[in-house]
């Protein structure tokens, strides 16, 4: 695995304040966390920690009220709804818990659909869709409606596009939430090798067993991120201790 | 449970020499409990005080003599298979303890103690997690045993930073003056240490 040090993701002191005065609620206070390509980060906090806000404005689905957000080198919080849209589709991903696919599209629609929302023909979008399920090996799965897959198929394809095209930070939040531990896990080892073959990614979780595939887990209270387990030490240095 | 159950239940295979004994021990337990030679021998010597191992013939060109079991020893192995191990004793976990006395203790920044303790538990699951995935698909005998005992540590500590996350959840709940009053003995009536006394008594 390498970690290309130019980060995919920063997030710079940000800041999300709901409400005003006697109503001020801090969903997130002064958070700052970088993602690099390679890299697997994991969100672990408890319910209404500012796990998911985190996430949200990862993203670009909401707005700092302070402190900015950086996505491949674009400034999210200049951009206005328009950019943000165009950056959302073309360079991030999400995986949520559940309702991830579009139950009238195949697998490879699903896939293809935000391509062909920036612009891209019918038949480039395929092509890439098809790129995307190959590299997650799950071409066999192109042409079945979401009813026709299982829970953890559809996460698959859910990660694949999340990953299509030219995409790199895949954002999810808690995306093994409906699926039993062990195909859970499967997902979760999917997320690890994309992320091993370049992506960066970014996942909530209230599970230790799966922030535990994550290179470094963050930890949120009330708000603030109040600890860090730091970077992973590579495999080999793991096996030498082991054995 | 006690090398002595261990060499048992080896023994129970085929007849093996010390040495043999020992690097069968240590292959299949995953490596987590290394044993020396020294610790074999004295064990197989009570094991045949007890009448549940004999040698076999003289020793060998090498002086090794090579011990089976006994049908005494082929019982006591049998019965251990399906004996339950035992989980009734109090715990004495050095972090169950820390934690106890953390609560009581005056000036403990107790959530720091959590923190601390689950951030260095997760680094630990990561890298189990890792040694784990890095583990064959098709596993031999040998393989298998080494991923239960990884398996083992992992859910070890999974649970430990569950356990911590009910600590840290419990502690946010309680106002703060009632985590630092020391405990009285009707408090510590209902603990495991007094219901196994009750039990035993």
């Amino acid at each position: 695995m390498s970690t290309d040090p130019t980060p995919v993701l920063v997030l710079d002191h940000v800041s999300r304040v709901h409400g005003e005065a006697e109503t001020e609620v801090v969903a997130l206070s002064h958070a700052s966390l970088t993602v690099a390509r390679g890299e697997l980060v994991a969100v672990m906090g408890p319910s209404g920690s500012g796990k998911s806000s985190l996430l949200n404005l990862a993203g670009g689905l909401d707005r700092a009220t302070s402190g900015r957000v950086v996505v491949e080198g674009v400034d999210v919080t200049s951009l206005d709804a328009k950019g943000l849209a165009a950056l959302r589709r073309r360079s991030i991903g999400f995986v949520f818990q559940d309702l991830n696919l579009i139950p009238s599209l195949t697998a490879a629609e699903n896939i293809g659909l935000p391509l062909e929302l920036d612009g891209w023909s019918v038949r480039r979008a395929r092509s890439q869709a098809l790129d995307a399920l190959d590299r997650l090996q799950l071409r066999e799965l192109a042409d079945r409606f979401p009813d026709q897959m299982s829970g953890g198929q559809q996460q698959r394809v859910a990660i694949a596009r999340a990953l299509v095209g030219e995409r790199t930070l895949v954002l999810a939040d808690e995306p093994t939430g409906a699926l039993d531990s062990h195909t859970g896990e499967g997902v979760l080892k999917l997320l690890r090798q994309r992320c091993d073959a370049g992506a960066a990614g970014l996942i909530v979780t209230h599970e230790a067993r799966h922030a535990a595939w994550a290179d470094r887990v963050v930890f949120l209270r009330d708000g603030v991120i109040v600890d860090e387990t730091g970077a992973a030490p590579t495999a080999d240095s793991l096996l030498a201790e082991a054995r | 449970m006690s090398v002595k159950q261990g060499l048992l239940a080896l023994l129970a295979e085929e007849p093996m020499y010390g040495a043999r004994l020992r690097s069968e021990f240590e292959a299949r337990t995953g490596g987590t409990w290394p044993l020396n030679v020294g610790q074999v021998y004295t064990t197989l010597a009570r094991l045949e005080r007890d009448g549940l191992v004999e040698p076999v013939g003289g020793s060998d060109d090498e002086g090794r003599i090579a011990y089976r079991l006994t049908d005494a020893g082929r019982t006591e192995i049998d019965a251990w298979w399906l004996t339950p191990v035992d989980r009734d004793s109090t715990p004495r976990d050095e972090l169950v303890i820390k934690l106890a006395l953390a609560v009581t203790a005056p000036g403990v920044d107790v959530p720091r103690v959590v923190q601390t303790q689950r951030t260095a538990t997760l680094k630990h699951l990561r890298d189990l997690t890792r040694l784990k995935s890095r583990a064959s698909d098709e596993p031999d005998a040998h393989d298998l045993a080494w991923q239960l005992v990884l398996e083992n540590l992992l859910f070890a500590a999974e649970a430990e930073v569950r356990w911590l996350d009910h600590v840290e959840s419990t502690l946010s709940r309680m106002p703060a003056a009632a985590v630092r009053r020391a405990p009285t003995v009707d408090d510590v009536a209902g603990s495991p240490a007094a219901l196994a006394k009750g039990a035993s008594a």
